[in-house]
């Protein structure tokens, strides 16, 4: 039962895909045409299959009993060695299926947007099988049964992220951003290898059985103590500020706007970035043993949303802009689960890739109606000149200022809810110094992305005047993608609404519950159950150590609680949003010089946000350039060059200098030196007779 | 069947027989001769792996007197651990031949006869089981690698080729004495002089004397491997080495050393090497480390895939020296993958430097336009040796590295940050070398891949994928024999107090109390190591 055979296909069609328009770029990689422009819908239509698929799925998982919901198809067994016993195999179950819902959705959106988007390129096929290539990893992330799946995804869509921010490699900038993504994002693969390593040989120091398998590890929970779960925790955490670009290692994903727009949108936005969220709230019974690791989760993830959103408010690039707030949002994600609420975080996850995969693809529409400008001084007035990109991107505005009853309403106001209502038994205080860090940045959102709107489409144009005359609509294949993410961005959202709301239960809560409890898998416990320690059933050790506001997302508890608190929050929330938004509309269009007084008033402060705090400069004298000079300076030309060659070359010139053996052998005369070795061989062989 | 071995082994000597007898100006003779001498011997050991039976035994076994005064046999015989290697270094072989059409045009009969020499001196190595057998292949190998750096070398040449012979033979000469003690020990106990490894393998050696002999051997493997700070000869010997010779070289040759570790080190003096656990995990570390470091900062690009070997290599050691199955697979698998795509990069290096005669990265930049076969090959090589999961190198990297977590947490740690070093130099040099702009008048013209440098790189492309994918067949064929490398090692663990597995996990292991630690198989004394095999 529960076997699915079909669960294969989702990635198997992009990695076909991948296939079918790597070899086509291959192939026609010496001509003067490129290869034919059908292969952007091939990719495409891949991804839609993929679509498909999926929804199958979770049409399946739907008519599943609650405690039964999930699907799943072992493959084949990877590697079998010593205790190491790992296969490859896909569970489909409430948490993959919703991922995989939008990921390949918005994906096969982005594809068709893509054929228009880079319709004139000369790398047209090449994109494509990067894109397809990208979508197979991010399955594979999504739908893996086991940590170690998850990490191939996880180091397969890295590697597109760097193929293909670096799509233009001419540019030797771009080159270099692909680069620093990669090497930062394998500072937190690191951390996430160390972290799983730690879970496989507790497990096995314990007396359980060591694996990798979700459901094997889950239902061993009890024997991973405290400590060793706070070390996993922390150091699989350190994984997701990696890819997920959080403090400390965020600061490849601005660079990372190197690319093209689309991918952008698709990468850096809408999904692989928000792998790190998936991991977190995959692994919620590791973070539920101990609550450290998510005190520091939440803590980082609060710092991160205000920080970015800061220096959000500076930039000029749209697209930078659009990068720092994918960076605030992502941290917004983090803050849920780093209160326990991880379906929460999830919800977050859903509707910001609508909202904010609109907004890039906009932006995206922007820079090709004005030739590849991307500095929102030079554009302003587009309103009426490109209106379907600019009606959509208002839909998308609303949504992630919060503006009832816009998918980001729903879900931003939800996580500043549980960051409210949590509990932390490290530091009691916290979760209201959490809230309020939310609340502002929330503020400053509003303010920063009014300001994006207000300078690239209201007010008078700075458009330069030889670009002025060429504006125009983007295509269908475009603006189709555009309009169906807005109508997305307005609707998602109702299918969290709180319950508090009169209208019904929380429909995505209910629906992800069952994978934060330890339900779906509850039978699987009985084939290991001597591995378990007795006494200590699973809800218990959850119980326990848990301090946060999971419980509270039991539909039950709800009428406990007073919604008061609850009306009262949400009211602040959307005042808050409606202020910034309006602060935006004075700053950016009714007074200019305001905003330009205050930066000049700030002085230092404004030039270090607008430098983003200068974190690059500071790992490039701390870390980048110590260890290259150390390395060149010392290891090889002290360590190897002045100290151990010199010992090397000592010896032979001593050699030399005593042995007419060496000087015979260094004229090259082998067949002497052959001779001397035999002759040498025979005399200890009969020496020693 | 029984001289099946025999004949993969002395093949390509005798066509190198054959090849002597040709006159020296029929340049295409010897190039087709030698490719079809290596063809044939790869075809001729595919009924090794076709007839190979998953057990622990040696197979394929042939055992002759050879000098019965000295108890000197011709034994040879392949059990899993042998069996990849002989086929890695017979898949290279026709690869490395052919790689080499068209950059030899001087003493070209001297040439292929050498790499033919080689070619039947590395295959001795892997299946000698005669430890004065094995002594005379590993000075087989010596000469012609020894020659064909110095005579077919870069500008440095000569000093690169007497660096190479001065650390191999101080090496070797200790592990001959070495071997000759182990000889005379064993006599004195039994009575019978025997070079048999498998009889040698019973002697009672004394700690004291096993750690002497355990250093004598070490030392000659460390060298090959090279085992920091043992290394130096190692980037002299590429730099000045025609491609053909630095494929082999870093393809077979260093395995060799690791290889030695395995099949004679570690089982003959099984005390011994846990005795000196700590100090070669740690030198393995540093090489890790230090290696990638000093590989980040080359000029040269073969330089810097030579400093990157001293990095991977330092993995195969770790490895080999955490003492279970996951290290000692992983550590096998990583010699295999390392072959593929090391000897990849070099064939890579050595294409480019055809067509320009240089190797200074800052020579190059923004060849991926003009040579997209080039690129892609490149780059999918790139990311086999950075260890990307799907491909090769993974496989091995993390085997490896898990099983040294498992050994010690801080030691598998530092080793690990390895995979961040590692993507730093291979993707820098990528980016400089073949993205940014082309804005070098001597790049512009360029020719990509021709049909004969894709033939011999497909192979090594093709490998590594599967290899990536389907690591099972060969760990499956690896494990019975690495668990009876290992036995005499986890008996002596056994027997003392070692304390392995997760020291530094202790203090994390001790808080949650509630949990009664579940020691299921207290008895099973591989279990209670940390390293133990399953």
């Amino acid at each position: 039962m529960n076997q699915a055979t079909y669960l294969a296909l989702i990635p198997l069609f992009p990695l076909l895909g991948s296939l079918i328009a790597g070899l086509a770029t291959l192939m026609t990689s010496h001509r003067q045409s490129g290869p034919p422009k059908i292969i952007g819908w091939i990719s495409s239509l891949a991804v839609a299959a993929s679509f498909g698929v999926t929804a199958l799925g979770f049409n399946a998982l739907r008519n599943l009993d609650p405690a039964e919901r999930y699907l799943e198809q072992s493959l084949f067994t990877w590697m079998d060695i010593g205790r190491l016993d790992l296969s490859v195999g896909f569970l489909l179950d409430p948490l993959s299926s919703t991922m995989l819902l939008f990921i390949t959705g918005i994906g096969f959106l982005i594809h068709v947007y893509s054929i228009g988007y880079m319709s004139h390129d000369r790398g047209f096929s090449r994109f494509f099988a990067y894109l397809n290539l990208f979508m197979f990893a991010m399955i594979l992330l999504v739908l893996g049964d086991n940590l170690i799946v998850l990490f191939v995804g996880w180091e397969g869509v890295g590697l597109c992220s760097y193929l293909l921010i670096g799509f233009w490699h001419e540019e030797a900038a771009n080159a270099v951003a692909g680069m620093k993504a990669f090497v930062v994002n394998r500072i937190g693969d690191l951390g996430f290898l160390l972290g799983m390593f730690v879970i496989f040989w507790t497990l096995y120091q314990q007396g359980g059985s060591a694996t990798f398998d979700y459901r094997l590890m889950e239902s061993q929970a009890a024997l991973i103590p405290a400590g060793a779960a706070a070390l996993a925790g922390i150091l699989l955490f350190v994984g997701a500020t990696g890819k997920s670009a959080q403090i400390p290692l965020f600061v490849w994903l601005p660079d990372a706007m190197a690319g093209p727009t689309p991918v952008s949108a698709l990468i850096h936005a809408a999904t692989m970035v928000t792998s790190g969220v998936y991991m977190v709230a995959r692994m919620n019974w590791l973070y539920e043993i101990t609550p450290l690791p998510l005190t520091i989760i939440a803590i980082v993830a609060a710092l991160t949303a205000l920080v970015a959103a800061t220096i959000g408010l500076t930039q000029f690039d749209i697209k930078k802009v659009l990068a720092y707030s994918t960076v605030s949002q992502l941290g917004y994600m983090f803050l849920a689960c780093g209160v326990g609420a991880y379906a929460v975080g999830i919800f977050h996850v859903f509707t910001h890739a609508f909202f904010k995969a609109l907004m890039f693809l906009g932006s995206g529409s922007v820079i090709h109606a004005l030739h590849e400008e991307q500095d929102m001084r030079k554009m302003g007035g587009l309103f009426r000149k490109i209106p379907i990109t600019a009606w959509t991107f208002l839909a998308g505005w609303l949504a992630i200022c919060g503006i009832v009853p816009f998918a980001g309403f729903f879900s931003k106001d939800e996580i500043l809810w549980k960051a409210w209502s949590s509990q932390n038994a490290l530091l009691p205080w916290l979760p209201k110094a959490l809230w309020f860090v939310a609340f502002l940045t929330a503020g400053i959102t509003a303010i920063y992305m009014t300001r994006l709107v207000v300078l690239t489409f209201f007010g008078k144009s700075r458009v330069e005047p030889q670009k002025e005359a060429h504006i125009h609509e983007s295509p269908a294949t475009m603006t189709f993608p555009l309009v169906v993410l807005a109508i997305g961005s307005l609707l998602v959202g109702f299918w969290g609404t709180p319950e508090f709301l009169g209208l019904g239960p929380n429909r995505f809560h209910d629906w992800l519950d069952p994978v934060f409890h330890g339900q779906l898998y509850g039978e699987q416990d009985s084939a290991h159950s001597a591995a378990t320690a007795p006494g200590d059933p699973h809800g218990i050790s959850h119980g326990i150590s848990h301090g946060s506001s999971h419980e509270s997302s039991h539909g039950a508890d709800h009428a406990h609680h007073d919604t008061t608190i609850e009306w009262i929050l949400m009211g602040a929330s959307l005042l808050m949003a409606a202020a910034g938004i309006g602060v935006g509309f004075l700053f950016y269009l009714k007074n200019p010089a305001l905003p330009t007084n205050i930066a000049a008033g700030l002085g230092g402060l404004y030039r270090l946000v607008r430098d983003k705090y200068r974190v690059d400069e500071l790992y490039d004298a701390t870390v980048v350039r110590p260890l290259v000079g150390l390395s060149r300076s010392f290891l090889w030309k002290v360590i190897d060059v002045r100290i151990i060659d010199f010992i090397v070359n000592f010896v032979g010139m001593l050699a030399k200098g005593l042995s007419f053996a060496f000087r015979i052998l260094q004229r090259g005369y082998v067949q002497t030196y052959a001779f001397v070795i035999l002759l040498g061989l025979a005399f200890i062989l009969f020496r020693a007779m | 069947m029984d001289s099946l071995l025999s004949i993969v082994v002395f093949l390509p000597a005798a066509a190198a027989a054959l090849l002597m007898m040709v006159p020296k100006e029929q340049h295409g003779l010897f190039r087709n001769g030698a490719l079809a001498a290596m063809v044939a011997t790869l075809l001729a050991s595919i009924p090794l792996l076709t007839g190979f039976q998953t057990h622990a035994e040696m197979q394929f076994v042939t055992k002759a007197a050879w000098i019965e005064d000295f108890g000197i046999q011709y034994y040879i015989g392949l059990d899993g651990i042998s069996l990849f290697l002989v086929l890695l270094t017979n898949v290279l072989g026709p690869l490395v031949v052919l790689s080499a059409f068209k950059a030899v045009d001087t003493r070209v009969k001297e040439f292929y006869i050498l790499l033919l020499i080689l070619q039947t001196g590395m295959l001795g190595a892997f299946v000698a089981l005669d430890l004065f057998l094995f002594y005379f292949f590993w000075e087989v190998m010596l000469l012609p690698m020894y020659l064909l750096i110095g005579v077919w070398g870069g500008q440095e040449r000569v000093y690169a080729a007497v660096k190479f012979v001065l650390y191999t033979i101080v090496g070797s000469l200790l592990m001959l004495v070495a071997i000759l003690a182990l000889y005379f020990i064993h006599h004195a106990q039994t009575g019978i002089y025997t070079f048999d490894l498998m009889a040698l393998m019973q002697t009672d050696v004394p700690l004291n004397t096993q750690i002497w002999l355990f250093l004598a051997f070490g030392l000659a493997f460390a060298i090959k491997v090279p085992l920091w700070p043992l290394h130096t000869w190692l980037p002299d010997a590429h730099v000045q080495a025609p491609t053909a010779g630095s494929v082999v070289l870093a393809g077979v040759l260093l395995k060799m050393g690791t290889y030695g570790f395995l099949r004679f080190a570690i089982p003959l003096f099984p005390e011994a090497a846990v005795q000196m656990q700590k100090p070669i995990l740690i030198l393995s570390v540093i090489g890790i480390v230090y290696g990638a470091l000093v590989a980040m900062v080359q000029t040269d690009i073969k330089k810097l895939v030579a400093y990157s070997s001293v990095s991977h290599l330092g993995y195969v050691v770790l490895g080999l020296f955490s003492f279970n199955m996951l290290g000692a697979s992983g550590s096998l698998y990583q010699m295999l993958g390392h072959g593929l795509s090391t000897g990849a990069l070099f064939l890579l290096v050595g294409i480019i430097y055809e067509r320009r005669h240089t190797r200074e990265i800052s020579a190059f930049g923004g060849l991926a336009k003009g040579l997209p076969f080039f690129t892609f090959a490149f780059v999918f090589t790139t990311l086999s040796s950075i260890g990307l999961p799907g491909l090769n190198g993974f496989v091995g990297e993390f085997l490896v590295l898990l099983g040294a977590f498992g050994e010690s947490p801080w030691i598998g740690a530092i080793a690990a940050s390895g995979v961040v070093l590692g993507a730093a130099y291979m993707l820098w040099l990528v980016r400089r070398f073949l993205f940014g702009a082309n804005d070098n008048p001597e790049n512009q013209d360029l020719a990509d891949l021709s049909g004969r440098e894709w033939l011999v790189l497909a192979p090594l492309m093709i490998l590594m994928v599967y290899m990536g994918v389907q690591p099972k067949p060969f760990l499956d064929r690896m494990e019975p024999a690495l668990e009876k490398a290992y036995a005499p090692v986890l008996e002596v663990r056994a027997s003392g107090n070692y304390s392995s597995a997760a020291d530094l996990l202790a203090p994390f292991l001790a808080e949650r109390e509630e949990v009664e630690p579940v020691m299921e198989n207290t008895e099973d004394p591989a279990h209670q190591i940390g390293g133990g095999v399953r």
